[in-house]
């Protein structure tokens, strides 16, 4: 291997790609992160408890539901549970994930696992599109730039929060769907099966929106994803 | 500046089970071969996870399903799903939808 091709791959798969890379997700982390912050902050939460909950539980839609359940008293274990199921789909995304790092220890995998999110896993299995593996360095940067992010983010929401009154007239509220959006369409564009994943993505929308109507919309989120993955392995299966 | 004890537990109990779902089929999976159906139906997970994050977004925020006559965020979404079609920018489909809202939002 020459001098160029071997700074290439150490280029490509440094820590430093990993934050470059994780930069996209900046500005929808800074205004979910900040509208957390500001949650947690009127259910009566501290600034440390604002940081401790950014660092220990990571998880936007979790935060938000501990810092409504929080500010009306529920019982400590009533939220607990509440959280576990919100974050359930986390099993799905850390388990899709696993093939990439087979090149790792258990203990760097837990490593890598504990800072999985939407957005990480997103970017990553986009990463992935084209590869059989991922490098442990860049995981690692994407991971903790977009941790840094987040417990920043929520610190700067707690501060500052009552400052900026309406978010929404910027439009930073649509951050966070704009960010799937493009987390979904990358994906796509980047397989080679369009019209597989153009039903698996109906059908998980068809299936998000019936089963969120009649109980709730993380429960809503699970199932969608087991079903509309079931249907795409059967397209596959009996073409 | 202080920690009480009941938030405390709040947060370190509702970490531990975030925790787990997040680790454990990295952990387990990655060191066993996986056969191959499953491989297939994994590789759709990231497509339904995403899709379905995105029609929660759109069509049903606050856990209710939004008028379409009146869903601002579904037309937003239009040029964010052509942005990101064209120009496979993340950041791109990110600004392009901010903008869309924006401007619906002072319009209507």
């Amino acid at each position: 291997m020459n001098i160029s091709d071997s700074t290439f791959l150490r280029e490509e798969h440094s820590f430093f790609a990993g934050v470059r890379d994780c930069l996209p997700t900046v500005l929808g982390y800074l205004s979910i992160g900040f509208a957390a912050g500001v949650v947690e902050k009127t259910a009566g939460l501290s600034i440390v408890e604002i940081g401790l909950i950014s660092l220990l539980l990571y998880a936007g839609s979790g935060q938000f539901i501990a810092a409504a359940m929080i500010g009306a008293n529920s019982p400590t274990l009533a939220i607990i549970f509440t959280i576990f199921f919100i974050n359930l789909r986390h099993l799905l995304m850390s388990a899709a994930i696993s093939p990439y790092f087979r090149h790792l220890s258990p203990f760097k995998n837990i490593l890598i696992g504990s800072l999985l999110t939407d957005e990480t896993f997103g970017v990553a299995m986009n990463e992935a599109a084209s590869k059989k593996w991922l490098s442990e360095k860049w995981m690692y940067g994407l991971n903790i730039s977009a941790y840094l992010n987040w417990f920043i983010a929520n610190i700067a929401g707690a501060f500052f929060g009552e400052w900026i009154s309406n978010p929404e007239k910027f439009g930073l509220d649509f951050a966070l769907p704009g960010m799937f959006i493009g987390l979904l369409v990358l994906q796509m564009v980047s397989r080679r099966k369009l019209m597989k994943d153009v039903i698996v993505a109906l059908c998980a929308v068809a299936i998000v929106v019936g089963v969120s109507l009649v109980a709730s919309g993380s429960v809503g989120v699970i199932v969608a994803t087991i079903i509309a993955s079931t249907i795409g392995m059967a397209v596959e299966k009996w073409k | 500046m202080e920690v009480r004890w009941s938030i405390f537990l709040i947060i370190l109990g509702s970490a531990l089970v975030t925790f787990i779902p997040r680790v454990l089929p990295i952990a387990i999976l990655s060191r066993v071969e996986l056969p191959e159906w499953t491989m297939r139906w994994l590789n759709y997970v990231p497509i339904a996870v995403m899709a379905a994050l995105v029609g929660q977004e759109l069509l049903m925020p606050n856990g209710k399903l939004k008028p379409l006559q009146n869903n601002l965020e579904l037309i937003a979404a239009l040029p964010a799903f052509i942005i990101a079609i064209v120009t496979r920018s993340l950041l791109g489909t990110v600004v392009a939808g901010i903008i869309s809202i924006m401007i619906l939002r002072f319009v209507f």
